[in-house]
């Protein structure tokens, strides 16, 4: 028995009325339960294929399903499924955030009663319950993020789509977000998510796509895409002062940082105690290391040809 | 009401409701201050110089123009400014996303419009009754002709918002048109002291027909016939809601 992807999208198309093509035939396809990153430069057509999915943005061609349901023929069955968590913060700042939830509740025909209750408990697992009757404009930037993944969840849908929804806040709201997404996720909604953060998609997702110019040039499991990196990089903080001359190790290149900090770049093949040796017969002592840069933000700048991250 | 669209139908009119009320300073106050100042002004200073018109007092013969002017201006504002408000904000996009269908997102909107109206309209008329001898002799007349002017021009008002691109726009229509249309739609005079020509171009105006089918249901008189001014007002319902909702369809001023 086959299984109906959660989102499938084939040969999508967009031209703007200017004549951008912001989309140049995307096909992808996103299984149900996956939480899947959706990568790609400024530019490159993310929000336009999300605007198209939430059916903000008509399609020039091309099909996009939501669980199996036309999104073009059976638009409104499609939108109950779908959650959407956008960019730009889009609720009125006048009104209160329990009013908010109950009303996009109302919105996919939730009753006044129900929204209330559903309300509450967003509003708790947001930690934003304290300021459920204060007015939404004097809400922090994390707050009002917060409260757009809460207003997603008030229709309980079977897939959320997430664009960009931790920029811009700090670490201890990121990952707060983080955990109310994996919570999400492990009951059952598939998670599509757009980020800058390249690390938060790489230890939350399963499977991403890269999308550059409006086509998918890079779609696959997490760990199937990492592997194709054949370098890796280190920064190693050194004991003391490194020599004047560094030692020459077949493979791998070295170079000085600082007079206390070793860039190493190495082949994944390659184990990390052949190099320690090396450098300790060179009278090198390693303190403590960390990993240059970023895998997925190594793979996708190789990949885009772009030093600017998603 | 366990239908998933008249649940929709009924949180966009509460929102709006709630809105006006919120904000009642600004949407129920001043039609009462400047139709104080209308009766004060027109209808007892200057009104008693005037004498009778078509068989009544100047004062009582310029209520039913003025309850309507006020009905058709504020359903008008009301849409206009919220649902533009919302696209400015960007609130309109919960809407747009969601399942609901076109006919509820425009039926939600007209009827908080139209409620802003007929709440004017009650406000204004009570206002009227304290300096007027004038009365309700035609309720069905009356309120059917409230309902189907705030009807229409709320539907205008909802044209005019999906195409604005700033607030400027939504304030040109009021300006240029309701307002020159509101004050030539014999709401001051009677079409009878008008020349043939200056009569002839007022009959063009749909207010016209407003303002003399409530006129009708204040003071048992009018200049048009009531068939020919409920038909036409049921026209432009017809046309406007029509209008409207092809503009949903296609997102035009919506959806890039």
């Amino acid at each position: 028995m086959t299984t109906v992807p959660a989102l499938e999208i084939r040969e999508l198309r967009k031209v703007y009325a200017t004549g951008v093509e912001a989309l140049k035939g995307v096909s992808l396809s996103v299984q149900p339960g996956d939480f899947f990153a959706l990568l790609g430069p400024n530019g490159a057509g993310k929000s336009t294929l999300i605007g198209i999915v939430s059916s903000l943005v008509n399609a020039s061609s091309g099909a996009v399903k939501v669980f199996g349901i036309d999104i073009g023929t059976q638009r409104e069955a499609a939108m109950r499924l779908l959650g959407l968590v956008p960019q730009e913060v889009n609720f009125n700042f006048f009104e209160k955030p329990f009013d908010i939830l109950c009303n996009y509740a109302g919105f996919y025909g939730v009753a006044r009663t129900e929204a209330r209750r559903r309300a509450e408990e967003e509003l708790r697992r947001a930690q934003l319950w304290e300021k459920a009757f204060t007015t939404a404009r004097t809400l922090s930037g994390g707050m009002k993020r917060r409260l757009m993944i809460a207003r997603a969840m008030m229709t309980k849908p079977r897939l959320l789509i997430l664009d960009e929804p931790t920029a811009g806040v700090d670490i201890e709201i990121r990952r707060g977000m983080w955990r109310i997404l994996r919570e999400v996720n492990a009951a059952g909604t598939t998670v599509i998510l757009t980020t800058h953060y390249l690390e938060e998609a790489e230890s939350m997702c399963r499977n991403l796509a890269i999308i550059d110019r409006g086509e998918i040039i890079e779609n696959g499991p997490m760990k199937t895409l990492l592997s194709k990196l054949d370098v890796e990089g280190f920064l190693l903080d050194i004991d003391g002062e490194l020599p004047a001359e560094l030692p020459h190790i077949e493979g791998i290149a070295l170079h000085a940082e600082d007079r206390h900090t070793l860039d190493l770049e190495m082949p994944r093949a390659m184990h990390l105690n052949q190099i320690f040796a090396r450098l300790d017969e060179a009278g090198i002592r390693v303190r403590s290391m960390r990993t240059k840069t970023n895998r997925l933000e190594e793979l996708f700048v190789r990949l885009t040809g772009s030093k600017e991250a998603a | 009401m366990s239908h998933p669209n008249l649940v929709a139908l009924a949180t966009i009119t509460r929102r709006e409701v709630t809105r006006i009320l919120r904000i009642w300073a600004q949407t129920l106050v001043p039609p009462a201050i400047t139709m104080t100042l209308y009766f004060l002004i027109f209808g007892n200073l200057i009104g008693s110089r005037i004498g009778d018109m078509g068989g009544y007092t100047y004062m009582d013969f310029i209520v039913p123009g003025l309850v309507m002017m006020a009905v058709i201006q504020n359903s008008y504002g009301n849409i206009s400014s919220s649902f533009f408000g919302a696209k400015f904000g960007r609130h309109i996009e919960e809407m747009l996303v969601s399942p609901m269908p076109n006919w509820v997102i425009l039926g939600g909107y007209v009827a908080g419009a139209v409620l802003r109206g007929l709440m004017v309209g009650v406000i204004v008329l009570g206002i009227a009754m304290l300096f007027t001898r004038v009365r309700v002799p035609h309720p069905f007349i009356t309120l059917a002709t409230v309902l189907l002017g705030a009807t229409i021009f709320s539907l205008a008002g909802f044209i005019n918002a999906v195409f604005a691109k700033k607030f400027d726009d939504v304030a040109i229509v009021p300006t240029f048109i309701l307002t020159p249309l509101t004050y030539l739609g014999g709401v001051f005079y009677s079409v009878d002291l008008l020349p043939q020509w200056a009569s002839t171009m007022t009959h063009a105006n749909p207010i016209f027909y407003m303002v003399n089918a409530f006129r009708f249901g204040l003071l048992n008189d009018s200049d048009v016939s009531m068939t020919l001014a409920f038909g036409l007002m049921l026209g432009f319902v017809v046309a406007f809601s029509a209008f409207g909702l092809w503009l949903l369809k296609r997102g035009i001023g919506l959806r890039s």
